[in-house]
């Protein structure tokens, strides 16, 4: 394939205030190569890629394009260059359709004819092997069609070299490997292709070459097939990391929760639980797997009362070292959360439940408990202090507590809520999705922490959507399909074929216990 | 017979000026910027197109009609204009609350209106009432011919020539939304201003462009009304205010679309003025009548909010300032 320098950059520095985001990092991009950059979160990956994409400007450095000096310094002008982004947010317009996302802020001539610019996008979908409906509604679509629509709309505009920000990270396994298929047709096309990721064996399977930054400093680059996941990780972390999560033989395990014949419906009035039952233990993780959308929301939602549950549902709380059993159907958010059992949910957007974005992480910890103690004003103290142990606990990178936690990266925020769930001394910890998006390090400092809880005695139940590490972590899978329980399995004896048969299939008379 | 051609006519007479402010804020708001200043804007428009065409008819020896109207006109659309770019300056640039900054443009608007307006009133002198008779005359000239044509003619052509051009215009700008290719950047800032920006759209420059060019053709909601509506005169009573506020809730009747605002303006006005060919009423319950206007609109919003039309629903990021560093 062509080979040949595509992007150089060199000594680039970019700071947000006192925060350096990037120093003095220098790396190239080549045509015809796929490219990972990797990183832990808040290394500055995707800052560094912001400011080839004109989204950021420099402060200082240069950026070569094809040997020769550029500024870019908006969007438009990175496209001029020939360089397109796919954001991890991504930006689309709901309301559009898929064709009017496409031709959004072209300079082209003439009439908006929709049916040329249609047949102009079915031609790039033939070349690289995409499916798309030109007509489709961005609202209507899924995650992995929004993903190919941002990817379309930045081929459409020429671009050679394209910048993918954590592609995976929504999609499930076969939707990534139709992606990775997508990405080598575009290789061997001659575009360059650079992939901000932290998951290993992806950029193992995928790229050609890796760039590891670390703490917004180049540490250096190296081809794919001289890696292995404990050097690259020993690159990102800057230290050895164990790569494997401890299991300890659950202590004693006594009957926490006893969930019988759950049933709900959702927002848009479907079955989302059909008479789930089953028992959680104190001193084990009970991990769920499932397709995201499974009901695994609903379930986390209707333990903690977040969520209607229809007429002859039960959840009964076996209240610790008593005999009493509480029933909590029908109880209050504040009061099921008050007999210990709390939920760390992890959004997709990551704030949308669970912490207000605008405050910062003081005023966030506080949230959970500001109905505490007598006095009629604030008690600032404990909050700080919990918010101070938070951070030290999980290495939660903030320029302050009470900077807004909005400004944080993903990964931070998350630690953030999680260390906030944790911080309340739960006696039921449940968490969904604690480490979407988060790098290798921190996730594997969440699993710590589930242990951690597991052996103070606490019934952990962890919603994942990786299996391996589901299966690494839990004592027992309840496997969700559609809404029904279609199989609880020993952690230790299962597989992961078992695991992934019995998330698509429903099992023949499997209907419940 | 006459109690309905007379009802259509001041129906048509208010939904003019309604919807001029209508399809200007619609604009403005297809951007992303809530301009709660339409009666302010629309006040802007009608004084400056008032003294403009008063010290033009004051010193000219023998008034032009044409310039009395290029003049009026100009004066009413830069007027408003202006108080959009204020507006525009406060909420884009230095990214001040929608709601808050154009409140206060209503209350700037009209009290810069009522305080020159009272005092064309005293330079008028006589009966203290200002008067732009030629001016007037201009805008309210009917078509020639047509609307002598018996009482389809009284009803659709007895009118000066912007109750024809805002229907025009109404028509342009829907056209211009839904079909152009810089109304597209348009709405796609209203819905998304990050996307748009992604896409290497210029966002504060077209943020200015449709909050100028939208306060502008509302503020000539401001002058038809003191042209045609009180007829080149001037009274410190609040009612441009009134049919400004009309004006925004229209934009929510129409859904944020321009062909919608022609008849529901219409619609606006034969509600409003029912009371006065409803027989029988007693001063309270005219206001009853007259809220009418406002109960269509909530029962659209309740219709439209239970059906969760995505494309009914009002443009995604109103009322939000956008900055492209911010995370």
């Amino acid at each position: 394939m062509e080979s040949g320098i595509a992007v150089e950059m060199k000594n680039i520095t970019k700071t947000f205030g006192e925060v350096v985001a990037n120093s003095n990092v220098s790396m190239d991009i080549r045509k015809g190569e796929i490219l990972s950059l990797l990183g832990e979160n808040g290394s500055g990956k995707t800052t560094l890629m912001n400011m080839l994409s004109g989204i950021y400007y420099p402060d200082s450095g240069v950026i070569c394009v094809d040997g020769k000096p550029v500024s870019i310094t908006s969007p438009k002008t990175a496209y001029d260059h020939g360089i397109g982004m796919i954001h991890q947010h991504f930006k689309l317009v709901d309301l559009f359709t898929a064709t009017e996302n496409v031709v959004l802020g072209l300079k082209e001539k003439g009439k908006l004819d929709h049916k040329v610019i249609a047949a102009k996008i079915k031609e790039i979908c033939d070349k690289y092997g995409f499916e798309l409906d030109p007509n489709q509604k961005v609202y209507n679509m899924s995650v992995s069609q929004k993903q190919t629509l941002e990817i379309i709309k930045v081929l459409y505009r020429g671009a050679d070299i394209l910048i993918l920000d954590e592609p995976t990270a929504v999609l499930t396994p076969q939707e990534t490997e139709k992606l990775f298929t997508v990405i080598r047709n575009m290789k061997n096309n001659g575009k360059a292709i650079v992939i901000i990721t932290h998951k290993l064996h992806e950029v193992l399977s995928v790229s050609d070459r890796v760039t590891v930054l670390r703490k917004g400093e180049y540490i250096g680059t190296v081809n794919t097939k001289d890696a292995t996941e404990t050097s690259l990780t020993e690159m990102m972390v800057g230290k050895k990391v164990a790569l494997n999560i401890d299991r300890p033989e659950p202590v004693n395990p006594k009957k926490r929760l006893e969930i019988k014949n759950v049933s709900c419906y959702n927002k848009d009035g479907v079955l989302a639980l059909d008479h789930v039952s089953f028992e959680a233990y104190s001193g084990e993780i009970l991990g769920i797997a499932g397709i995201s959308g499974c009901g695994q929301k609903e379930l986390l939602e209707s333990i903690a009362g977040l969520q209607n549950v229809e007429e002859g549902s039960s959840i009964l709380y076996y209240v610790p070292d008593t005999d009493q059993i509480h029933e909590l159907v029908g109880e209050t958010p504040k009061k099921i959360k008050e007999e210990g059992v709390a939920l760390s949910f992890v959004p997709e957007d990551r704030l949308g439940m669970g912490l207000v974005g605008s405050m910062g992480m003081v005023g966030n910890m506080m949230l959970k408990d500001y109905s505490k103690g007598k006095s009629f004003f604030l008690n600032h103290k404990d909050p700080k202090q919990k918010a101070e142990h938070v951070r030290e606990e999980l290495e939660v990178i903030t320029p302050d507590l009470t900077t807004p936690v909005k400004t944080l990266s993903g990964g931070n925020v998350q630690k953030v809520l999680v260390g906030r769930e944790i911080d309340a001394n739960p006696t039921v910890l449940m968490t969904a999705y604690a480490v979407r998006g988060l790098d290798i390090n921190t996730s594997y400092t969440i699993y710590g922490l589930m242990n951690e809880q597991k052996k103070k005695g606490v019934a952990v139940i962890y919603v994942g959507e990786d299996l391996d590490v589901l299966l690494e972590l839990s004592d027992r899978i309840l496997v969700l399909c559609g809404g029904k329980v279609n199989g609880i399995l020993d952690g230790r004896k299962t597989t992961k074929e078992e695991v992934g048969l019995l998330m698509t299939q429903m099992k023949a008379g499997a209907d419940n216990e | 017979m006459d109690q309905l051609i007379s009802l259509i006519q001041a129906a048509v007479i208010f939904g003019t000026v309604i919807m001029f402010g209508c399809v200007g804020e619609i604009f403005t708001e297809k951007a992303g910027i809530l301009n709660l200043g339409v009666p302010g804007i629309m006040y802007l428009g009608g004084i400056s197109s008032l003294a403009g065409a008063f010290f033009y008819e004051q010193n000219a020896e023998n008034p032009n009609r044409f310039m009395c109207l290029l003049i009026s006109f100009l004066c009413a659309f830069l007027a408003a204009a202006l108080g959009g770019l204020i507006f525009g300056f406060l909420t884009i640039t230095l990214r001040a609350n929608q709601n808050v900054t154009g409140l206060t443009l209503t209350i700037f608007g009209s009290g810069i209106a009522n305080f020159f307006g009272g005092s064309l009133n005293k330079l008028a002198g006589g009966v203290g009432q200002i008067s732009v008779p030629v001016t007037s005359a201009v805008y309210r000239k009917a078509i020639p011919g047509l609307s002598g044509l018996g009482f389809v003619g009284k009803m659709v052509f007895s009118y000066g020539f912007m109750v024809y051009m805002i229907i025009i215009l109404a028509i342009l700008a829907q056209y211009f939304l839904s079909k152009s290719r810089k109304g597209l950047s348009l709405r796609a800032i209203g819905e998304s201003p990050s996307t748009a920006d992604a896409a290497g759209i210029n966002v504060t420059l077209y943020k200015y462009l449709a909050v100028c060019i939208g306060a502008g053709i509302s503020g000539l909601g401001g002058l038809f009304y003191v042209m045609d509506y009180t007829k080149g005169t001037w009274a410190n009573d609040g009612s441009i205010e009134k049919l400004g506020w009309l004006a925004v809730a229209l934009v929510i009747f129409a859904t944020w679309k321009p062909k919608h605002a022609i008849w529901g303006a219409y619609l606006f006005g034969i509600l409003y003025w029912m009371y006065f060919y409803v027989s029988g009423l007693t001063r309270s319950s005219q206001e009853l009548f007259k809220m009418l206007p406002y109960l269509v609109t909530l029962i659209v919003l309740v219709i439209t909010s239970l059906r969760k039309k995505r494309e009914q629903q009002p443009p995604m990021s109103l009322g939000t300032a956008y900055f492209r560093e911010e995370r």
